[in-house]
């Protein structure tokens, strides 16, 4: 539905969008991460046709975005990160506008009925935009976007400025647009995108870091293999009990005290649980086991180590405690898993280059 | 273009703007018409469209300023250029939004000619002897009329593109409000300048010296062209300031 290949922009000498291609495929919604900066907006600025590219191609359901922009246009559908509003006209004024502008085929009164139907604004249909609330405002932009039916719908920061309801509402309807709809959805919000979309594709510098299914990113995020646990004995005895255990590959003593229990981080190897066990020979020697707990690793962190570790030169090296860091080496893997598949998908500018040499 | 032309000729009237430009369209028609051709009277009608147009140096900053410059500021030009609308269409509905109400209250203002028409009636019949000619020149005042439109349609297309320079709605107004000045100025500033040379080029261009032909009752074709010209240009030029936005 969507293609996007090699695409470049520059802004001067500066390089907002470096390189990039990926492709949507129908029904598919996909979320557009990335920090401030990172070229998001340009990117969505492009696909809908608002800016040109220096280099590359986009198309939308087959048809070149820059060659022939009225006619591609027609299939997309776009929030801005600003709703475009006329704060004086009424809601009802401003979708007909849509409406007229978009040069419409559909039957005007149930289509846009429909459309308020959906992003529920029918009790404000009458009101200008100018006294509604944020919420609304955000919806009456969303119901703009849905004009026309279009097979692309492309959501810059969607559920900004909303209350949690309103955000679980929008959130819902996005799901239900991406039955039928082709959704791309730009957010730092990662909740939402664990919540909504199919895809992720995080992009960084210009550049795109990571492209992988939500399912398999939150699966690398929950393969947990790192507690914190509290044990109340002599530390000593206990640190030495713990590296020696089998089936734990790293274990240390956290700063953090609590009577005569003293914290450890542990480590276990890949598919075993340790807990069971650990609470077994705790009991033996009588350590009582005092908190376990598991270090979850949260998408943010994820996110987070992505972005550092496609930015070699500010590279996480906070000399912190040294949990922190344990957990960022941690973060830091999973981070590189993701991105190496990605490399790879993205035609493999490098590790494919290798690879091609080595065949041959 | 049609959606564009329709919301904007709308906006003109939600927004107070559209009202105070017609009011203030028609007061000082009316009161260049008393102060003129009544004051003086005759059915000389040359110099009330000649103050006329000057009375364009404040009427139609207020009709363009906030084209495009409102747009960009409230960022629905995203909107518009996200739809599969082209920069032409967009800005031909704008430019054709505001002629609409310029033309409507250049119409409307013909109102002031009544006097003139009804007064002649009586005279003539009072002085049924005479072989003169007696009342205002038709041919003159529709000369003039389309003069002082297309002079319009070249004003509003040359605060149009300004909009389009900035989202500061009274930054547009005031340029446009020194533009159209100078051009009507640049005739006055003529008679003092002893070279024949720069006086014929500044005449060339001047947008006065080429109305001089309408008050006579004549449509210059060239002057038409000139008018035509200037309005083309500055509409070719917004679409340039669009297209590289999008490029740049």
């Amino acid at each position: 539905m969507i293609k996007i290949e090699h695409l470049v922009k520059n802004y001067g000498a500066n390089c907002a969008v470096d390189d990039i291609s990926f492709e949507v495929g129908k029904g598919e919604i996909v979320g557009f991460l990335g920090p401030n900066g990172a070229g998001k907006s340009t990117t969505m600025n492009i696909l809908t046709g608002y800016l040109s590219s220096t280099s590359g191609s986009v198309s939308v359901a087959g048809i070149d975005v820059l060659e022939n922009p009225l006619e591609a246009k027609k299939h997309i559908g776009y929030l801005p990160e600003q709703p475009p509003l006329y704060l004086d006209m009424t809601v009802e004024e401003y979708l007909i506008f849509n409406y007229n502008l978009k040069g419409c085929k559909l039957n005007r009164d149930k289509h846009l009925e429909e459309i308020c139907e959906v992003v529920k604004i029918k009790d404000v249909y009458k009101r200008v935009i100018k006294n509604l609330s944020k919420g609304y405002k955000q919806r009456v932009g969303i119901a703009q976007a849905l004009i026309g039916s279009p097979e692309v719908i492309i959501f810059d920061e969607p559920t900004v400025g909303l209350d949690p309801k309103q955000i679980i509402e929008v959130r819902n309807l996005l799901r239900n647009l991406g039955r039928d709809h082709t959704v791309i959805l730009s957010t730092h919000i990662l909740q939402e995108v664990q919540a909504v979309c199919d895809r992720i594709v995080i992009i960084n510098k210009g550049k795109i870091v990571a492209d992988e299914k939500t399912e398999n990113i939150t699966r690398a995020v929950e393969n947990n293999r790192r507690f914190n646990v509290k044990i109340s004995g002599p530390q000593k005895e206990v640190l030495a009990m713990l590296r020696s255990k089998p089936g734990i590959v790293y274990a240390e003593v956290l700063s953090n005290r609590d009577g005569d229990a003293y914290s450890y981080l542990i480590e276990s190897e890949v598919g075993i649980d340790i807990r069971k066990s650990l609470f077994y020979t705790l009991a033996e020697k009588k350590w009582p086991l005092v908190g376990l707990e598991a270090m979850g690793m949260s998408l943010e962190d994820i996110f987070i180590a992505i972005v550092d570790q496609s930015a070699p030169k500010q590279r996480y090296e906070r000399k912190g405690a040294r949990q922190r860091n344990v957990k960022a080496a941690a973060e830091a893997e999973v981070a590189k898993s993701i991105m190496e598949k990605t490399d790879k998908s993205q035609g493999g500018k490098y590790s494919a280059l290798f690879d091609d040499e080595q065949n041959s | 273009m049609f959606a564009i032309y329709k919301k904007e000729l709308r906006s003109y009237f939600i927004n107070a703007i559209g009202y105070v430009y017609v009011g203030v369209f028609l007061a000082a028609a009316a009161l260049l018409c008393c102060y003129t051709t009544l004051g003086s009277q005759s059915y000389d009608t040359s110099t009330y469209f000649t103050m006329l147009i000057f009375a364009f140096i404040i009427l139609i900053p207020l009709l363009t300023m906030k084209l495009f410059a409102e747009e960009k500021k409230l960022r629905t030009e995203q909107l518009l250029l996200t739809a599969p609308v082209s920069i032409w269409e967009m800005v031909l509905g704008k430019f054709l939004a505001a002629f609409t109400l310029f033309f409507g209250t250049v119409v409307v203002s013909c109102i002031n000619f009544f006097p003139l028409y009804s007064y002649a009636r009586a005279e003539r019949a009072n002085e049924s002897y005479s072989v003169m000619h007696v009342g205002p020149v038709t041919a003159e005042i529709l000369s003039c009329l389309i003069g002082i439109i297309l002079i319009g349609a070249a004003f509003i297309a040359i605060g149009l593109f300004v909009s389009s320079l900035t989202e500061n709605q009274l930054a547009a107004a005031v340029i446009t409000v020194a533009i159209i000045a100078v051009m009507l100025v640049l005739d006055m500033v003529n008679q003092f300048i002893d070279v024949y040379a720069i006086r014929f080029v500044i005449d060339w261009i001047s947008v006065m010296s080429r109305f001089g032909s309408f008050t006579g009752g004549m449509l210059d074709f060239s002057a038409i062209l000139y008018y035509l010209s200037i309005t083309g240009v500055f509409l070719l030029l917004t679409t340039r300031v669009y297209d590289k936005r999008r490029w740049g």
